[in-house]
């Protein structure tokens, strides 16, 4: 893969094993540069373990995962973090580091990486946060944020590095409708703004259509399907409906694998 | 019997496999050490300031009173062969030796290193450490050498504060309460008092500053990512701590005696 190719990340033939539970078997995947990817599935199914696979936290039993020009299941540690830098990630609770107010938090990876004056990182810390629409609350404490004010300056410290892949794991789980149609908007503007390529790991069918370019359904460690939200929502298939439309039984069933709920019941009577 | 010889195995390769896994953790922070003094030199000092400053209370107050027992049991007890002007050399000596690194690493072990695991655990807890891996910071350099040095830094000083403080109170209830020459007090601890013995709780705190700190950080870097993972990396701490420190305050006391005798 050369460094400019076409897909900024490409997954063939993965396969990796938790102990004896298999979590992904021949995952193929090719995401579009520039585009917003979107992986979904049902809970459990991996989709986060997908990310540090692609993030180079995890190693697959067999496969190759591609990042940016990266073969990142060969590339050692140092070549790892190189490719990081690449990289922007946002994840489930923020993960804001909880010593530093949102300013810090958002200068901290130029802190870590450049020599910049420190007048520059106030200029650009301070563009970062306007641009997430928190510029006004560069004092405050991680604490003192609700979970979509977290969610935003996390953002703007993914994007502070200027970088070409955005990776954003559940970025609507417990938000209100306010907060997630921003971060649905932010998502959106900062890959069509910055021209970077995105990658959004969620569950939540409707909001994830409306920002989507194309989509991954995960189940069983393979995909189940793939295409453009609208391509997702006309399939056929009795997993895409169940999922897409959240029916409560289908192919994923509601109820986890269980003995005789009769003979469990009673069973604890002779006990 | 077969089950029994099964756990023990299994209960000794989980132990072979954590204190290899202690030993490298330690020399990953050893190699990175000295680039984190220069580089990162203002959080060093600030996990000085918080591992050592803010333990200084609790060490002065408890070296404090354990001199003050120190002397009354002291003179109680000397005062039977007449020799209670011997309190001053007696307190002295315990402390330097022995007291003064065994208690101040014990007392730090219940403080800092607890509020170090227990930082570092919920830092894994909260993803804290797993953002700064995917901001190409490693988390080992940036969070646990500066905490692992501030530990080592400031192990002997507080060591040294426990023991100073501690012949002061040996003074007050020994010389203040019940009467002892002060004069008498100094001299015989002054005639009585070597280099050896200081360089023995030196030698004594510097190591149990490294077991301390290394004891902290490496259970609270490998916590389990839970509340009860983090709760069990700070009971560990403190008991292994205290373990380590009695293990290797008897080693280096045994080798100590074994080279000046």
């Amino acid at each position: 893969m050369s460094e400019r190719s076409e897909y900024v990340v490409e997954i063939q033939g993965l396969c990796f094993s938790r102990g004896q539970r298999r979590i992904f078997q021949d995952l193929d995947i090719k995401m579009r540069r520039g585009d917003v990817t979107a992986i979904m599935g049902p809970s459990g199914t991996g989709k986060t373990t997908l990310l540090r696979f692609i993030t180079g936290q995890l190693v697959p039993d067999r496969g190759s995962v591609w990042v940016n020009g990266y073969q990142v299941d060969r590339t050692p540690r140092k070549g790892l973090y190189e490719m990081r830098r690449e990289i922007g990630m946002l994840f489930q609770n923020g993960a804001l580091l909880s010593d530093y107010n949102v300013f810090e938090n958002v200068a901290f990876p130029l802190r870590e990486h450049t020599n910049l004056p420190e007048r520059l990182i106030h200029h650009v810390v301070l563009t970062k946060l306007h641009a997430v629409g928190l510029r006004g609350a560069w004092q405050m404490s991680p604490t003192e944020l609700s979970g979509g004010m977290a969610r935003r300056v996390a953002l703007a410290r993914a994007i502070v590095m200027d970088p070409e892949i955005l990776i954003y794991d559940e970025p609507f789980a417990g938000l209100d409708p306010i907060s997630m149609g921003v971060v649905v908007r932010l998502i959106r503007q900062m890959n069509d703004v910055l021209g970077i390529s995105s990658i959004v790991v969620s569950h939540d069918v409707g909001e994830i259509s409306a920002v989507a370019d194309s989509s991954y359904l995960i189940s069983e460690g393979k995909v189940a399907a793939s295409g453009t939200p609208d391509e997702l929502s006309k399939d056929g298939s009795a997993l895409v409906r169940q999922f897409m439309h959240g029916m409560a039984d289908g192919p994923v069933p509601f109820h986890y694998p269980a003995p005789d709920y009769g003979s469990q019941l009673l069973g604890r009577d002779d006990e | 019997m077969t089950q029994w010889f099964f756990e023990l195995v299994y209960t000794l390769r989980g132990f072979l496999q954590t204190f290899g896994a202690m030993n490298l953790f330690f020399l990953r922070i050893v190699s990175y050490s000295p680039r984190a003094i220069i580089r990162r030199f203002p959080l060093v000092i600030r996990q000085v300031y918080n591992s050592g400053t803010l333990s200084l209370v609790l060490i002065m107050v408890c070296g404090f009173f354990v001199g003050m027992v120190l002397g009354l049991q002291g003179y109680d007890n000397l005062s039977k062969f007449n020799s209670e002007d011997s309190v001053g050399t007696v307190a002295a000596l315990s402390l330097l030796q022995e007291l003064g690194p065994v208690l101040a690493a014990l007392l730090w072990s219940g403080r800092a290193g607890t509020a170090l695991a227990s930082e570092i655990g919920l830092m894994r807890a909260t993803d804290q450490l797993s953002a700064m891996e995917m901001m190409a910071v490693d988390p080992l350099r940036r969070v646990v050498v500066p905490r692992f040095l501030g530990g080592v830094v400031s192990m002997p000083l507080l060591a040294a504060i426990f023991s100073g403080i501690g012949i002061f109170g040996a003074y007050v209830s020994g010389v203040i309460i019940l009467g002892v020459d002060g004069g008498v007090f100094f001299s015989q601890m002054q005639a009585n008092v070597e280099p050896v013995h200081i360089w023995q709780g030196i030698i004594k705190s510097c190591v149990f500053g490294v077991a301390a700190s290394l004891m902290a950080v490496f259970e609270g870097y490998n916590s389990i990512p839970t509340a009860e993972g983090v709760g069990r990396a700070t009971t560990r701490t403190v008991v292994l701590t205290a373990i380590a420190v009695l293990a290797l305050d008897y080693m280096i006391t045994a080798a100590v005696l074994a080279l000046t005798d």
